[in-house]
């Protein structure tokens, strides 16, 4: 019901703002929720984002269908990937290379696989697939840059789905876009590019927060905040149940 | 269906299977006057619980379920409140030096290959120990000649250093140096592998002072109790990685399973209570040698930048 609102409302706006766009594409998008909400029962989630594909009245009319890759991106931060090698009978990290602002978790979702979209060179180039996690200069060696992402793919952060985006009429899709389980709090960046015939005709991007609510954020904030309460509550607790368990058996 | 989503660990985990672990490790715990913490944790750290999470979390319950069990050795007396707080004041300065060689070694990215050398040498070393010791005792048993393992006539030199001091509850009078000494290590490893190190003065005692079984139990677990109280408020107030409701669940587990434990303990005779132990503290350091000679699935591993620069916005 909502959706189809959100839908009528899109197509609304985008008529009424036809004929000011410059380029041939645009896009407008709406993101079902702008936040996700971690509470006690949080075990990963979707999210939904509805786009409308605008055309300019002389634009040329295209033979070729139109394609969307939607790449969303957690929060960033510095990662290390070491390498084990045997030393004596051991196997110890010996090898270790640092990347720079790695996306904590990515989802890549696309109508098709990528590589039927457009070509790998173009796929690097407009920053397509879960490679794009990984900042150019940082692409010393492969081995260890493939590691980042295989690792990443096995804890299911890293996640590439070509089934994800549906075209409900020509000119407007749905895509689902998965939030793991273990997706950390903050900010997410979702960016979603129009293709066809293997070039990018638009991008538009937008973003959700992951955010902890209720008892989940509650106990967040009392350990970040009060520190020494929090330490003597847990203690207090641990006191507690010490003792009744004494208590509980005590009578045989 | 139960998941739950831990607050400061940052994932949803299955009650079930936190409070079912938590309650067998809690058995033996109870049982050996360990506090368990060199199973739960690593048993935590499999399940993709952050290490830092999972030790901080862990001392919590261990300060739980080693009250639990204190109180059922206080009440038969089983226990030398003065050793105790001998091995607390040694132990304390120990946490403090391992503490710091933690986050040393974690800067260089060798912590983990540290933590499983360290378990391998200890576990290995005294678990053979102890295994050599007990088995010798069963043969002595079954022979028919006397068990001699409890204070022996010939003390070992290191009794006679200065500073002896009495410990009527445990029938000893020895130098504190090298008591201290034991402690200070005991709370170094301790601190640098996240455990209570219950299972190493509970040996030493044994074996190294021939402090009668049954107030070794007891001493260590007023030992644990005080030096993990004392880890939960060090870990809430600069890391904030105790986990409350992760705390809980293990707590729920441990506590009842001590509790059986303790009863269990107690008709069990001495040697079997000894094979016992080294046979567990052996198959814990097998599978830490397991770990660092096999061949690993991933010979690669990912892990969050230490430097603390990392959390900086693109």
């Amino acid at each position: 019901m909502t959706r189809t609102q959100t839908l009528l409302a899109l197509l609304a706006s985008l008529i009424s703002g036809m004929g000011s766009q410059a380029r041939a594409e645009n896009l407008i998008l709406s993101l079902s929720s702008n936040h996700v909400a971690i509470t006690s029962t949080y075990i990963g989630t979707e999210l939904v984002i509805f786009g409308v594909i605008g055309r300019d009245q002389a634009s040329a009319t295209r033979s070729e269908h139109y394609d969307i890759v939607v790449s969303a991106r957690g929060p960033r931060s510095h990662m290390v990937v070491r390498e084990k090698a045997g030393l004596g009978p051991f196997w110890v990290n010996q090898h270790e290379q640092k990347f720079l602002f790695i996306p904590a978790t990515m989802a890549v979702v696309s109508n098709r696989p990528l590589d039927a979209i457009t070509s790998p060179d173009m796929q690097s180039r407009y920053q397509l697939g879960l490679d794009s996690a990984i900042i150019a200069k940082d692409r010393r060696d492969e081995r260890f840059a493939q590691a980042l992402i295989r690792l990443k793919q096995r804890d299911r952060l890293y996640e590439s789905l070509p089934q994800n985006v549906e075209f409900i009429t020509p000119n407007v899709f749905k895509a689902v876009i998965p939030v793991p389980a273990r997706a950390p709090t903050g900010l997410y960046d979702v960016e979603v590019a129009l293709l066809s015939d293997s070039v990018r005709l638009a991008s538009q991007s937008t973003h959700f927060e992951v955010i902890k609510i209720g008892f989940e954020q509650d106990v967040a904030e009392a350990a970040r905040l009060h520190g020494w309460l929090y330490g003597f509550a847990a203690l207090l607790m641990a006191g507690l149940f010490g003792w009744l368990a004494t208590i509980i058996f005590r009578r045989d | 269906m139960m998941e739950f989503y831990l607050p400061i660990a940052e994932l949803p985990v299955n009650i079930w299977l936190i409070v079912g672990m938590s309650a067998v490790v809690g058995f033996i715990s109870g049982l050996f006057g360990v506090g368990g913490g060199f199973l739960i944790t690593p048993l935590l750290i499999f399940l993709g619980i952050p290490p830092a999470v999972a030790v901080a979390s862990v001392s919590t319950q261990i300060a739980a379920s080693s009250l639990t069990a204190l109180i059922s050795h206080w009440k038969r007396r089983a226990l030398d409140i003065k050793l105790g707080l001998l091995l607390l004041s040694g132990s304390s300065i120990g946490t403090v030096c391992g503490v710091m060689t933690f986050n040393a070694l974690r800067r260089v990215g060798q912590l983990d290959l540290t933590i499983g050398v360290s378990y391998i040498i200890l576990l290995g070393g005294i678990g053979l120990l102890m295994l050599y010791e007990s088995l010798k005792a069963f043969r002595a048993r079954r022979s028919g000649r006397p068990v001699k393992l409890s204070r022996g006539v010939n003390h070992p030199w290191y009794f006679g250093l200065p500073f002896r001091m009495r410990f009527p509850a445990s029938g000893l009078y020895v130098s504190v140096i090298p008591l201290l000494a034991m402690a200070l290590i005991v709370g170094f490893f301790g601190a640098l592998l996240g455990i209570g190190g219950g299972f190493m003065i509970v040996p030493a005692l044994i074996y190294l002072f021939r402090v009668p079984t049954m107030v070794v139990v007891g001493t260590s677990m007023f030992q644990i109790l005080f030096s993990m109280s004392g880890a939960t408020m060090l870990h809430a107030t600069t890391n904030h990685s105790v986990d409350f409701v992760l705390a809980l669940l293990l707590i729920i587990g441990g506590v009842f399973g001590a509790q059986f434990g303790a009863r269990a303990g107690r008709h069990l005779k001495g040697e079997q209570f000894r094979l016992l132990l080294a046979l567990i503290v052996l198959a814990v350091a097998l599978r830490f040698l397991g770990e660092l000679a096999l061949k690993p699935d991933d010979v690669f591993s990912l892990t969050v930048s230490v430097n603390p620069a990392a959390r900086a916005a693109p």
